[in-house]
């Protein structure tokens, strides 16, 4: 047994794509090594070890060689093999393959057949000889989503490589990858090259990390935990303060050091007066830098930066970073200064020098067709619940301006802030917490992590640009297809999907399309409307994906529940939410789960008849409700349809299923004792009759027959 | 905010003798800048032209850059309309090619033993060029200093072999230097000590404050737009004839050689003017920088005017990669 040490020193790789490297690269040779019987299944974890300027896997226990193998290679079948008893060129074949004589070979009998087989016994390799072949290739084969070449043009990697280590125990193991030829020496910390540390000699897997320890290299786990130790100590040294907690920020820091520490800024205290919004995007997003805020969450003017190096012994660092903190904030008080002197509502006009898209018109437009359609959306969501409060004419104004940032500097500086710049602004100049509150919020939600926009009047212009956007793109014919989603259409859905649900907007959904698409009448792009007017189908199958995609992936509704909820209705989210609620919430009872199997068994029985053109009565007729069984299903299912009408009317989805559940002790009894399909066709045709009703009346909530259970499935044939 | 004590840095022009010296000592070539407007050193043909084809080349020049809409009117600290790009480009890059980088630092006065240096992904693409190379952006304490790219393609070409592109900032390398708010403050040049008394001192503000002004007002406020559209529609009809015309020749001399009427290329293929040709797409290059910081691109036309220009420098790419072909069979 040996340690396998396999270390690939690279360029800088791109912080976003290391992890995901390292872990495919240890899955790789894990792989590899069951592969090639070369690892005892009893063999310790593997260590992983990545870093900016490496990615390294050792394996413990790896065989010295492969075990012999004895393996049954299986023949063509025997009546291939031979004819008349004699063997064909096809046995003649095989024998060649195996190196036997015919005689020598046996025959195996299978589920298919008799075949013939031979035992074919390989020797086993000296695991340096199978892993110098085979690394190579594992290494060549990891995903990197940019790649580069920088000697031959078939050679791609993420980064150039400079440097490689494979080792069984101290054994180099004679492989070359990219022009690289692998040893037994590794490479410090830069700092450490820089001193004249440039090569680092190894000993084999297991001192591996503690001597890249001395050569100032640490493992992630262990940057991870030095950055939070020090981000805590020197945050301690600002009485009261609190470094921001930020998973996504310390996963960038910790991918851009070998060995990190974390120095304390400062920034002049007059900075604080520009949005906050502004200065954490330039500090987290543009520098990488921890902010600091006190017990109320109120920023600090401080920041924390993390270097790649132990600290900042001269002071020469921090002095570094505050000069090109104040330089970055000084652009911004500059923009926007500038930026006061015109007023969101003299940009209003600008806008019409601002494309939104070709044919689709200017910003100056679309906020004008933003504005009537949220309009309707307020009288819409007003008409279907009055409970729900929302100021129209904070909708409009905030419609009217929503667009007007687009124009400012601060957003051509920052464009991660559009809408928030513009929110931050009309608050200022007057317009009002709720319009600033709803400009702000109207990109929201940027994506499965973003939340909602906070107010009522936020959801509605939230809801009313995209749909305009989705309208507009649609009637061109400018749909997503595939992985090409150019702008971002199915976010945009998404969006208004999630808002309308967790607002419980009454807000159907072909509605809101109809009406965004009118917005475009008189306009250049309606003319081009006319050749495309599918896409009024194809924006309602949209939306349809998409609501799926919601209750489905955010909600975690079942997939068979969510067809059978969609089924019955596609238009009402906050409706189509409420009913998958229900119908997962009873689907384990016993009952449901027979007037599940109940209903597919109607379904199969009505699409019979519709094949075998059998006719049904266009009424039921009680009259000829001749067996008792068939009588009583008839009587019960008017009476829960009544019922359970009534609780859907007050959207209490639970109460009509389980009075729909109640129907279980009549349907089975008509399935026992009534025979559907008759002789009497008029019976039949009556019969048939009583089955669509219940059919229709009872798949408002859900179609039944595509709930999953236990012992059947949706497309099992009854 | 915290005070640091620094011996006499180098002036601007020290900062520039500085680094051409240590480049020429590696052995690149110190050409001078391109001597039309340009808005980045990757412009001038001796990085557009020489990163095509097979010949291995080493070369470093100071580019002025000229982005008409970064113009701040000489206002805003950090923002310039022509900044200065140290460009050198090493084809192919040698092994060592991070620590000459950084060797390159030191040799400008940057002690990296008391700084913090990191590479951080930036992957460089220009559609006006038809280029594009994966890389970083160097960032010494928090500063953007340098861009490091591996170009991969040039002109819509394939580049074999590639070419590393060091572009080094060098207002903002001098303001780290020097430690100055304002790139106006930086100290260009400084006159000897005669007698014990200073010499005179001159800033970067006293050597092209004018050009920030008075630049920032014609680009913005005064250039006539119509002039430049016309500007920009004759220099692209010249240009594409030009890459029309060899095409022509190119392909009439390739069929004459074919048939055996004639023996070998002539001045016709090896002496056309492509150069000039390149000029004429730089020049449309900047007259839709300075339409588009005047404000009379729009969003969507812009899309169009990129892929015109692109299709110039694309034409005049492929050419000239064909030129050098047939010029080295020639000798």
């Amino acid at each position: 047994m040996a340690d396998l040490l396999l270390e690939i020193g690279l360029e800088e790789v791109p912080a976003r794509m290391i992890q995901a490297a390292a872990e495919e690269l240890q899955k790789r040779v894990g792989d590899l090594l069951k592969r090639e019987r070369l690892v005892s299944p009893d063999a310790a974890a593997p260590m992983m070890f990545d870093t900016p300027r490496r990615l390294a896997v050792a394996f413990a226990g790896v065989a010295e060689c492969q075990p012999d193998l004895t393996e049954q290679i299986l023949g063509p079948s025997v009546k291939v093999a031979f004819k008349d008893g004699a063997p064909t060129p096809a046995a003649h074949a095989f024998a060649k393959k195996v190196g036997l004589d015919i005689a020598q070979i046996e025959r195996v009998t299978n589920p298919k057949g008799e075949y013939l087989a031979a035992n074919v016994r390989q020797t086993g390799r000296n695991a340096a000889t199978v892993l110098a072949e085979a690394l190579p290739k594992e290494l060549n084969s990891l995903y990197w989503p940019k790649s580069m070449y920088w000697r031959e043009p078939g050679e791609r990697f993420v980064r150039p490589v400079r440097w490689l280590v494979a080792m069984l125990d101290e054994r180099v193991i004679s492989l070359e990858f990219d022009g690289v030829v692998a040893g037994s020496a590794s490479r410090s910390h830069r700092q450490k090259e820089l001193a004249g540390m440039v090569s680092v000699p190894l000993q084999g897997a297991s001192s591996y990390v503690q001597t890249l320890r001395g050569a100032s290299v640490l493992s992630r786990p262990e940057r991870t935990a030095k950055i939070r130790k020090d981000l805590d100590a020197v945050t301690r040294t600002i009485p009261g303060a609190h470094w921001r907690e930020d998973a996504a920020l310390l996963d960038i820091v910790v991918n851009l050091c070998e060995f990190p520490s974390v120095i304390l800024g400062t920034f002049e205290p007059e900075y604080l007066t520009l949005p906050e919004e502004v200065l954490v995007t330039v500090m987290r997003d543009h520098q990488c830098y921890f902010a600091l805020e006190d017990s109320n969450h109120r920023l600090l003017p401080h920041f924390l930066a993390v270097l790649n190096r132990d600290g900042d012994p001269h002071g020469l660092i921090v002095h570094g970073h505050e000069r090109v903190l104040r330089a970055r904030f000084n652009d911004a008080r500059f923009f926007y200064n500038f930026d006061q002197k015109h007023s969101l509502q003299d940009r209003v006009k600008v806008l019409q020098a601002v494309t939104f898209q070709k044919d689709l018109g200017s910003y100056y437009e679309k906020s004008q067709r933003m504005e009537v359609l949220a309009e309707w959306i307020c009288k819409e969501i007003a008409a279907h619940d009055k409970s729900l409060v929302i100021s129209a004419e904070t909708v409009k104004t905030a419609a009217r301006l929503a667009k007007t940032d687009l124009t400012c500097e601060l957003v051509k500086e920052f464009t991660e802030l559009q809408g928030v710049i513009g929110g931050l602004y009309a608050e200022v100049q007057g317009e009002g917490k709720a319009v600033g509150s709803a400009i702000y919020d109207q990109y929201r939600p940027a994506g499965a992590e973003d939340e909602v926009p906070r107010t009522l009047e936020g959801a509605v212009l939230a809801i009313a640009d995209k749909a305009d956007s989705i309208a507009g793109m649609f009637r061109l014919g400018l749909t997503p297809s595939g992985s090409k989603d150019p702008f971002a259409l199915r976010r945009q859905a998404n969006g208004i999907v999630r808002i309308v649900a967790e607002k419980s907007l009454p807000l159907p959904l072909s509605a809101l399309m109809l009406v965004a698409m009118d917005q475009f009448a008189g306009s250049p792009a309606y003319a081009k409307f006319a050749a495309f007017n599918e896409g009024r189908e194809k924006a309602a199958d949209f939306f349809r994906e998409r609501l799926e995609f919601y209750l489905r992936d955010a909600k975690g509704y079942a997939y068979d529940v969510v067809k059978a909820v969609l089924a019955a209705g596609a238009d009402d989210v906050s409706d189509a939410v409420a009913r998958a609620e229900a119908v997962s919430a009873v689907r384990s009872s016993a009952d449901f789960a027979a007037i599940a199997a109940s209903f597919k068994r109607i379904k199969n029985i009505l699409r019979q008849a519709d094949e075998n053109k059998f006719g049904i009565a266009p009424e039921v007729n009680a009259a000829l409700l001749k067996e008792e069984a068939e009588s009583i299903l008839f009587a019960k299912a008017s009476e829960t349809a009544h019922a359970s009408e009534a609780y859907c009317k007050a959207s209490d989805y639970v109460a009509a299923l389980r009075e729909i559940s109640q129907l279980r002790p009549a349907l089975d009894r008509f399935f026992d004792q009534v025979m559907v399909m008759t002789e009497d066709l008029v019976v039949r045709a009556n019969r048939l009759a009583v089955l669509r009703q219940i059919l229709h009346d009872f798949s408002t909530i859900a179609d039944f027959s595509e709930v999953v259970v236990e012992g059947s499935s949706s497309d099992k044939k009854l | 905010m915290t005070n640091v004590i620094k011996t006499v840095p180098p002036t601007f022009q020290e900062l520039i003798l500085n680094l051409s010296a240590f480049w020429a000592k590696k052995g690149c070539v110190l050409q001078q800048p391109m001597d039309l407007e340009v808005g980045a050193g990757t412009m001038a043909p001796e990085t557009f032209l020489r990163v095509l084809g097979p010949k291995p080349y080493k070369v470093a020049y100071v580019q002025p850059s000229r982005r008409p809409a970064d113009g701040r009117y000489g206002e805003n600290p950090n923002r310039l309309y022509k900044h200065s790009q140290m460009q050198v480009i090493l084809k192919p890059p040698p092994e060592n090619v991070q620590e000459l980088y950084l060797e390159s630092l030191a040799a400008i006065g940057i002690d990296l033993s008391k700084h913090d240096i990191k590479f951080e992904e930036d992957n460089w693409e220009s559609p006006t060029l038809g280029a594009w190379g994966l890389g970083w952006q160097v960032m010494l304490d928090g500063l953007e200093i340098t861009q490091f790219t591996y170009f991969q393609q040039c002109g819509g070409v394939d580049l074999d072999p590639i070419s590393a592109e060091l572009t080094y900032g060098l207002e903002r390398i001098a303001s780290f230097l020097q430690d100055v708010d304002s790139i106006y403050e930086i100290v260009w040049s400084r006159e000897p000590e005669v007698d014990g008394k200073a010499g005179q001192i001159f800033t970067y503000a006293d050597v092209r404050l004018a050009d920030e002004e008075q630049w920032s007002t014609y680009n913005f406020e005064m250039a006539d737009v119509a002039k430049l559209w016309e500007h920009f529609n004759l220099n692209e009809a010249e240009c594409a004839a030009l890459i029309a015309g060899y095409k022509k020749i190119a392909a009439a001399e390739g069929e004459a050689i074919a048939a055996g009427t004639a023996s070998k290329r002539t001045y016709a293929v090896t002496r056309y003017p492509l150069l000039p040709a390149y000029e004429l797409c730089l020049k449309c290059s900047n007259l839709f920088n300075v339409l588009d910081a005047r404000g009379a691109i729009s969003v969507t036309e812009r899309v169009g005017v990129i892929a015109r220009v692109r299709t110039l420098a694309v034409g005049v790419a492929t050419a000239w990669v064909d030129q050098q072909k047939e010029i080295a069979r020639f000798e």
